[in-house]
Parts: structure tokens; C-alpha cells; sequence
């Protein structure tokens, strides 16, 4: 039994890749990647923090975190996909007709 | 048949709506048939409707068609009575004629159908105002000839002038409206209600002689604006810029009679003011007076029919000021023939002259204009008041009653017999400038008799201008009867009974009227320069007299000016620096605003996605170490 | 001492997989990463005795969305590499300070903090967190019904948006 503290520091790290991919990458579908990376990280926070408090509730949070990552990538990946249709593109910076 | 009295203002009203949406639809002359024969209905209905009333005896009714603001009294609703039938029947009948004569006038014009909807709309308005039974529904009426009026003379809009006239016709109108407005007011304040059966009958018991003198007056000021008297009749000369029908129909038979209407209608509330009928009887006598000389001074030939016109309604008004209400309705329908004869006849006359208005340049059309010439000759005598035709009879009764009346009202009659000599001389320098004399053509104009479509209107007319007198003569007193059961609660002034005096007062005024015309014929019909030195020996007062004494020009510099200044002071010294720059200010405030953080909406969704972070670390770094 | 070695193992193959994620220039490497670090978390899960979670992230994760991703990335060209050039201003460096700032935070409450991770006088009953698909179905279907219904009805609503979305109508032209 080691203390949770690493687990939370692992997740604390995968969350940060997430976040900087998230901002550095340019493809829709990396981003996405990442966000699924930084969704990770606060499942494993919430897996631990369950432990360590002895509380079932946080995997049946982790559970319902799963079904709505599911279906947001669903409709994420269609929206991708319906993009390039009409640009041929999976950049995000060539999306920027809503500029100020 | 007096249920079915509603089809009288229905049917022009359909005609119009019809020639509106689809008379452009329709070839020439059929818009002008349909506009006829529309009026001419309306005219069968009224004689039909007004059968009791010959019979004798009937009294008014009022036919509720639609309740529509019952709580002040305001409903749809008709009353019936011998005065209303006598209005309808002047103004279908007339105007029925002059929608006939119209075709022929109108001939050509582009926008053809669109003149005999609006005709015919008027007519659907006068019949509105007259058989209204209430005076919500007569203030409907009232406004809406009025936006006729402005639609028939700015019928040329694209000629400048009849656009100005328009405009004006319809801004002195609303002077005028605002005192019938507050009147109205008033009399909702007094009654609770607008209806005529609610007021009439409790005027008596409800109004004190103050409040009737208030209303009287503040109705008065609409009658001024409405009935072209002193000061406001300043819109009608200008309203002959107007086609000569409109002239005809609106500016002399029908629409500017609405005031002589309105005071005869609201008789029970000028019984009991004295002071307003005083005020009313004088106006118009001066009325008469003042627009008579200058009838006197003018070249256009429709502009001395125009000014005498007020000269006439100044009698009309002089009439029911004095309550000789009979006298001045009798004087109000044979002056809508003689009248509505003397502007179709110079519309004849223009029209032949090749739109030319100038009489300096007529004369001589007789032998040309046989028709014409007759029927405008027996208008000519009928308004100088010459027996046996129409105006002298009307005219008399009216110079009578208010000889009759005695005191203050001498004064008034002695200026209405000055004004029957003016009104003889300046219709007989008409009639000889334009049809006697020689020619003083311009160059290329070949002066021709008109179609049958506009003589044989003028045929009736005549016929009506010589009979219509007989209607009402001290032996057989068929009008007066006829309208009794209207005026049964109100005093009415009446001539003299002995026959010797009033045997001498239309002796005075026939000799008026016959020293008027000899003077004109004596020096019109003299050569050219004859009397053109003649008129130049009277200067300054014959300008003074051709310029209208300038009234125009001094409401120009002490109205209109000062009124445009302050317009412009307005629109360009407060509204658009103060006004419109706060507005436009605020408007800036945001612009800049938004300018200045717009560079934030890069439009990048990684962009957004780095502040969100930021905004996430910013918080947390607050929750950890500054607020925990 | 074996769950220390298996998060030492798993914390370092995770991180690979992640930083794999972001830094690959071609998707289907980046996908790749991904699975790993879900197969990583998957057995992290596992060691925490999170049975039925892990399961259902190898099985719906690592199976159902990540091969509709390698689908997608096979739809619309899997050739296509990314340059590193930074196209928007000023990114790299508010990336940079984000990156430092959390960096620090992390770091100065793991370091100076005073944390307990564990409430002071509870220890840890495994039995408690034992995460059997009975155990976790007990709280889900009592006390989170009303969110599992809502859930389930938001995933009906998700695929029915993707189909209208994916839906390609040819035009008559």
C-alpha cells in the first residue's frame, strides 16, 4: 500500500500532458486525444481519493465520467468529420471565422 | 328605406376601394362611369330615403349600424333627419354632376382611375361627416374630406405648387381641427358622451352660458379653418392648383359647407351662447366683405371664383351666426349650384384655352363657347342676386333675418349689402374679360366648345342654378317646412313679416347687385386700355386688392418663418448635437469598447482554450494559497 | 511492495503513452500512446481494486473510442503529418506560463504543503472499495438512478446527433 499522494501526482502529470497537447497540437483529432488524456487523469484522481477515503462513490463517478467522455467523442468525432467534409482539413486554426 | 341609408356612404366607399386596387385595370373613360354611377346611387338612395320628409312631418331617426365606442357615445351610427337628407342630396347630386363632367375633364390624364377613387372617397367621407350621428363619427368624417382634399389638390404633385397648396390646404386645416378637437373635449366633459341624442336634449339643463360660449367658439375655430373664413381661409385660393372638378366639388359645393353644417347641426349648443353667435356672425360678414374686394383685384380666373367663395360662405356664416339657420342652408345649396355651374364652366373655359388661367388673356370666347357662355352668364346673375334666380332669393332671406335682427346686426346687414354691390361687379368683370370684348388670345390657341360630357352638367346645373331658388321664396316657404322638424327646439331668426319692408330690402339688394354689374359693364366693356388705365388709377389700393392685402405674405413673416426658423433651430442646433450626439455617443462608447477588446477574439479555439486554463490556474493559485 | 513496483511500471509507461500522445506527429502514433496510457490506467485501476472501472476502460475506451478514432483518422488521411511551426502568437508563451505556473503549484503543495492525503485516524478498509460489478451496481442503481437514466438518456441523444451530423445528403445536383 503506498500513498496515494503518487497517484494523485501521476495523475496530476498526465493531466498537465493532456492540457499542453491540448494547446499545442493543431489537429482536431490530437486534441481530442488529449482531452481523453486529461479525462484519465481526473478518473484516476477520483479512483484514489475513493480509496483513501473508503468510498464506493467515486468509481460510480468514474463510471458516469466514461459514458459522457463516450458520447462527447461520438459527437465530437462526427462534427470532426462533417468539418472536413467542407474544408478538407482537421486543423483547428483554420477555423476561425468567429474572430472578433 | 332609412335602414337602408348606410348603402348611401357605402357605395362610393366600395366604388373607391374597387377604382383603387383595380381601376388601373380599366380603360378609360369606365373608372369615371363606375366613380358616376357610384354617386349617382347614392343620390337615388338619399331621395328615396327622403321621401317622409317631403311627405312633411317626419321626424329624424337614428340608425345604429355597429356599436363601436358605446361608453362616450361614440358608435356607428346615422341620423336621419330633413338636415342630414338635405346635405346628402346636395352633396350626391352636385357631386354626381361634377363626377360626370370630371370624365371629360380628366380626359387623358395618366392617373385617370386614380382620381375618381379618391372622388369617390371624398364623396364616402361628406356623407360620412353629414349623416354622422354622433360627433366622433363627424370628426371622422371632418378628417377625412380633409385628407381628400389634401390628396385632390396635390393631385399634379409633381407640379411644386400643387404639392405647396396640398401642404397647406391641410396644415390650416389642422389649426382649425384642433379647436373642433378640444371642443369636442369639452362637450365629452360637459355630456359624457358625443352621441347628438345625448347632447341635444340636456344642453339645456347641463350647460351654463359659459361653457356653451366656450364650446361654440372652440367649434367655431374648427368651422374657420374647415369654412375658409377670416383668418384661416388663406388655403382655399391657393387650393385651385387642384384640378378644376376638385375646385368645383371640395372648394365650393360640398367640403368647405362642413362648417355651415357644423354649426346648423350643433344649433342647441349656439342657442345658448349668444356671445359665440355674435362672434360667428361677424366673422363671416367681414368675411364677405374682405374676400369680396379682392375678388375685385384678380387676374386668375379661378382664383376670383375661389375668393368668392369665402365671400359666400362669409354669407353662409353671417346666416347661422344670426340663427337664420334656414336662410343659410337655402343660401349653402343654391350657392353649391351656382358655384359648382361657375367652376365647371371656367374648367370648360381652361380646358378650351389651353390650360390658360389668365382672364387678361381671354375674352371674346362667347361665339365660341355658346354653352359655356349661357350656362356661366346665369351663374353670373344668379350669385349677383338677381330675381327670379337662385342667389337672389337665398341671399335676400339671408340680408333680411339679419335686418331683422336689428341693433348690432344692422351694422352687419349694411356690410352684407356691400358686398352684394362688390359681388356683382367683380362676377360681371369675369364674365365680360372671358366672354365679351375681343380676343386677347396668346398666340396658337384655338378656343372650342367642350364635349357633350361636360356641357350637359353644365346644362343641369343651370337649370338647378335658376329653379333652385323657387325652393324657398317668402310666398311658399317649401324648404322651411321641409326642415322644421330639425330646428324644432332652436329660435329661429326669420325676415321681416311685413311685406313692404321686405319688399324694400331685396329692393336694396337687387339694386346693389345691379349697380355692381352696370359699373363693371360700363368699364369692361370699354377697350383694353380703357380700363386697364382705370385699374392703374386706382393703385395702390387695386394691388393691394390683386395681392390678397398681403395677408399671405404677412402670415409668411409672422407664422411660417418664425415657425421654420424654429425648425431649424431645433433640428440643427439641439437635435443633431445634443440629441442624436448622445445617441451617436453612446453608440461610440461601445464601438470603442468593443474595438479595444475585440484583439481577445482571435478566433483560434486554442486561444480560448489557453485563457481557459490560465483563468483555471489563476483560480486555483487564489484557492490555495490565497484563500485556503 | 508489489503495488509499488506495478505504479512505478505503470506511472512510467503511462507517461510515455501521454507525452507519445502529444508529441507524435502523425495520428495514428498519437492513438497509439493513447492506448498505452489507457492500458496503464486500466491496470492502475485493477491494483486499486477498481475491478468493474477497469473493465469497462479496456472494453469502451481502449476498444469502442479508440478504434472509432483510428476510423476517423483513416477517413480523412492518415499520410497527413503536422508541422511544428506555432501559427498563433503569442501561444507557446502563454502555454509556457501556464505550464510553469501549474508546475509550481503542483510542486510547491506536494513539496511545502501540509497534506494528508488520508484522513488522520482512518485507515484504509479494502473491502469497502472492493470494486465488484455488485458493489458498484448497488449505489448506481439506488441512490444515482436518476443521473444513470439521465446519462443514458444523454448517450441516446449523442448517437442520434452524430448520425444527423455525419449524415451526408447528396443534393439533387
Amino acid at each position: 500500500m503506498i500513498d496515494p499522494g503518487w497517484y494523485m501526482g501521476l495523475a496530476a502529470v498526465l493531466f498537465m500532458i493532456g492540457a499542453l497537447g491540448l494547446l499545442l497540437r493543431r489537429n482536431a483529432l490530437v486534441m481530442f486525444m488529449c482531452i481523453e488524456l486529461m479525462l484519465n487523469a481526473v478518473n484516476l484522481t477520483l479512483i484514489s481519493a475513493g480509496r483513501a477515503l473508503n468510498d464506493l462513490n467515486g468509481q460510480v463517478a468514474v463510471f458516469f465520467i466514461l459514458v459522457v467522455a463516450a458520447a462527447e467523442v461520438v459527437v465530437g468525432l462526427a462534427i470532426i468529420v462533417s468539418v472536413f467534409r467542407l474544408r478538407a482539413t482537421a486543423s483547428v486554426d483554420e477555423l476561425s471565422e468567429l474572430r472578433g | 328605406m332609412t335602414e337602408l341609408i348606410w348603402l348611401a356612404i357605402a357605395v362610393p366607399l366600395a366604388g373607391s376601394v374597387l377604382l383603387h386596387f383595380f381601376g388601373r385595370f380599366l380603360k378609360e373613360p369606365l373608372p369615371g362611369v363606375i366613380a358616376s354611377l357610384a354617386v349617382g346611387t347614392s343620390f337615388v338612395i338619399a331621395l328615396t330615403a327622403a321621401i317622409p320628409f317631403f311627405e312633411g312631418g317626419a321626424h329624424g331617426e337614428t340608425v345604429l349600424l355597429w356599436e363601436w365606442m358605446p361608453a362616450i357615445g361614440a358608435n356607428i351610427e346615422i341620423l336621419w333627419d330633413p338636415l342630414a337628407a338635405m346635405m346628402t342630396l346636395i352633396v350626391t347630386g352636385v357631386g354626381a354632376l361634377i363626377h360626370v363632367f370630371a370624365i371629360g375633364y380628366m380626359h387623358g390624364d395618366e392617373r385617370f382611375h386614380r382620381f375618381f377613387a379618391i372622388l369617390n372617397l371624398f364623396i364616402a367621407s361628406m356623407l360620412i361627416l353629414v349623416l354622422a350621428g354622433n360627433y366622433a363619427m363627424l370628426f371622422l368624417g371632418w378628417e377625412l374630406v380633409g385628407l381628400c382634399s389634401y390628396l385632390l389638390i396635390g393631385f399634379w404633385f409633381r407640379r411644386h405648387s400643387a404639392a405647396a397648396a396640398a401642404k397647406k390646404a391641410f396644415i390650416v386645416n389642422r389649426i382649425g381641427d384642433l379647436g373642433l378637437m378640444v371642443g369636442l373635449m369639452l362637450v365629452f366633459t360637459a355630456f359624457g358622451t358625443l352621441s347628438y341624442a345625448g347632447i341635444f336634449d340636456r344642453a339645456d339643463a347641463e350647460l351654463t352660458t359659459g361653457l356653451a360660449t366656450a364650446i361654440a367658439l372652440l367649434f367655431f375655430v374648427g368651422v374657420v379653418g374647415k369654412s375658409a373664413q377670416i383668418p384661416l381661409y388663406v388655403w382655399l385660393p391657393d387650393a385651385m392648383e387642384g384640378p378644376t372638378p376638385v375646385s368645383a366639388l371640395i372648394h365650393a359645393a360640398t367640403m368647405v359647407t362642413a362648417g355651415v353644417y357644423l354649426i346648423a347641426r350643433s344649433a342647441a349648443i349656439y342657442e345658448l351662447a349668444p356671445a359665440a353667435q355674435v362672434t360667428v356672425a361677424t366673422v363671416g360678414a367681414f368675411t364677405a366683405l374682405w374676400a369680396a374686394t379682392i375678388a375685385m383685384g384678380q387676374r386668375d380666373i379661378k382664383r376670383v371664383l375661389a375668393y368668392s367663395t369665402i365671400s359666400q360662405l362669409g354669407y353662409m356664416i353671417l346666416a347661422v351666426g344670426t340663427t337664420a339657420y334656414v336662410a343659410g342652408l337655402f343660401h349653402l345649396m343654391t350657392h353649391a349650384f351656382f358655384k359648382a355651374l361657375l367652376f365647371l364652366g371656367a374648367g370648360s373655359v381652361i380646358h378650351a384655352m389651353n390650360d390658360e388661367q389668365d382672364m387678361y388673356k381671354m375674352g371674346g370666347l362667347f361665339k365660341k363657347m355658346k354653352v359655356t357662355g349661357i350656362t356661366m352668364g346665369i351663374a353670373t346673375i344668379a350669385i349677383a342676386g338677381i330675381p327670379p334666380l337662385g342667389g337672389f332669393w337665398s341671399k335676400d332671406e339671408i340680408l333680411a333675418a339679419v335686418f331683422e335682427r336689428g341693433g348690432y346686426f344692422s351694422f352687419l346687414w349694411v356690410i352684407g349689402l356691400v358686398t352684394a354691390l362688390i359681388t356683382g361687379f367683380y362676377m360681371a368683370r369675369q364674365f365680360i374679360l372671358v366672354f365679351l370684348g375681343k380676343p386677347r388670345w396668346d398666340e396658337g390657341v384655338q378656343p372650342h366648345e367642350s364635349p357633350r360630357v361636360m356641357t350637359v352638367p353644365l346644362v343641369i346645373l343651370a337649370l338647378l342654378s335658376t329653379i333652385g331658388g323657387l325652393t324657398n321664396t317668402p310666398i311658399r316657404l317649401s324648404l322651411e317646412h321641409f326642415l322644421e322638424p330639425a330646428f324644432e327646439s332652436i329660435t329661429l331668426a326669420h325676415p321681416p313679416e311685413e311685406t313692404w319692408l321686405l319688399v324694400v330690402i331685396a329692393a336694396l339688394s337687387v339694386i346693389a347687385g345691379l349697380v355692381g354689374i352696370g359699373a363693371a359693364s360700363v368699364n369692361y366693356l370699354r377697350p383694353r386700355e380703357d380700363w386697364e388705365r382705370w385699374e392703374g388709377g386706382l393703385e395702390p389700393v387695386w394691388s393691394w386688392w390683386g395681392q390678397a392685402y398681403g395677408v399671405d405674405e404677412f402670415y409668411g413673416r409672422t407664422i411660417v418663418a418664425p415657425g421654420k426658423r424654429l425648425a431649424e433651430v431645433t433640428a440643427f442646433d439641439i437635435d443633431i448635437p445634443v440629441i442624436d450626439g448622445a445617441v451617436n455617443g453612446v453608440g461610440r462608447l461601445v464601438r470603442g469598447l468593443g474595438a479595444w477588446i475585440r484583439p481577445l477574439q482571435t478566433g483560434y479555439v486554442r486561444n480560448y482554450g489557453a485563457l481557459l486554463l490560465a483563468g483555471t490556474v489563476v483560480i486555483l493559485i487564489w484557492l490555495l494559497v490565497g484563500g485556503a | 511492495m508489489v503495488e509499488a513496483i506495478l505504479f512505478v511500471l505503470m506511472a512510467i509507461s503511462a507517461i510515455a503513452g501521454a507525452v507519445t500522445v502529444v508529441v507524435a506527429r502523425n495520428a495514428v502514433y498519437s492513438a497509439m500512446g493513447l492506448l498505452g496510457t489507457l492500458f496503464s490506467v486500466a491496470v492502475i485501476y485493477v491494483v486499486q481494486l477498481a475491478h468493474l472501472v477497469a473493465a469497462v476502460q479496456v472494453i469502451v475506451y481502449a476498444g469502442a473510442v479508440l478504434t472509432l478514432f483510428l476510423f476517423v483518422i483513416m477517413l480523412i488521411g492518415v499520410d497527413k503529418s503536422e508541422s511544428r511551426d506555432e501559427a498563433l502568437p503569442h501561444q507557446r508563451a502563454i502555454v509556457g506560463g501556464i505550464a510553469g505556473a501549474m508546475v509550481l503549484l503542483v510542486g510547491g503543495v506536494t513539496v511545502f504543503g501540509d497534506f494528508d492525503w488520508v484522513p488522520a485516524g482512518s485507515t484504509i478498509n479494502a473491502n469497502a472499495t472492493n470494486g465488484t460489478v455488485e458493489a458498484v451496481a448497488a449505489p448506481l442503481f439506488t441512490d444515482w438512478v436518476l443521473a444513470f437514466e439521465a446519462t443514458a438518456l444523454l448517450l441516446t441523444i449523442a448517437a442520434a446527433g452524430a448520425i444527423a451530423l455525419a449524415h451526408h445528403r447528396r443534393r439533387p445536383s
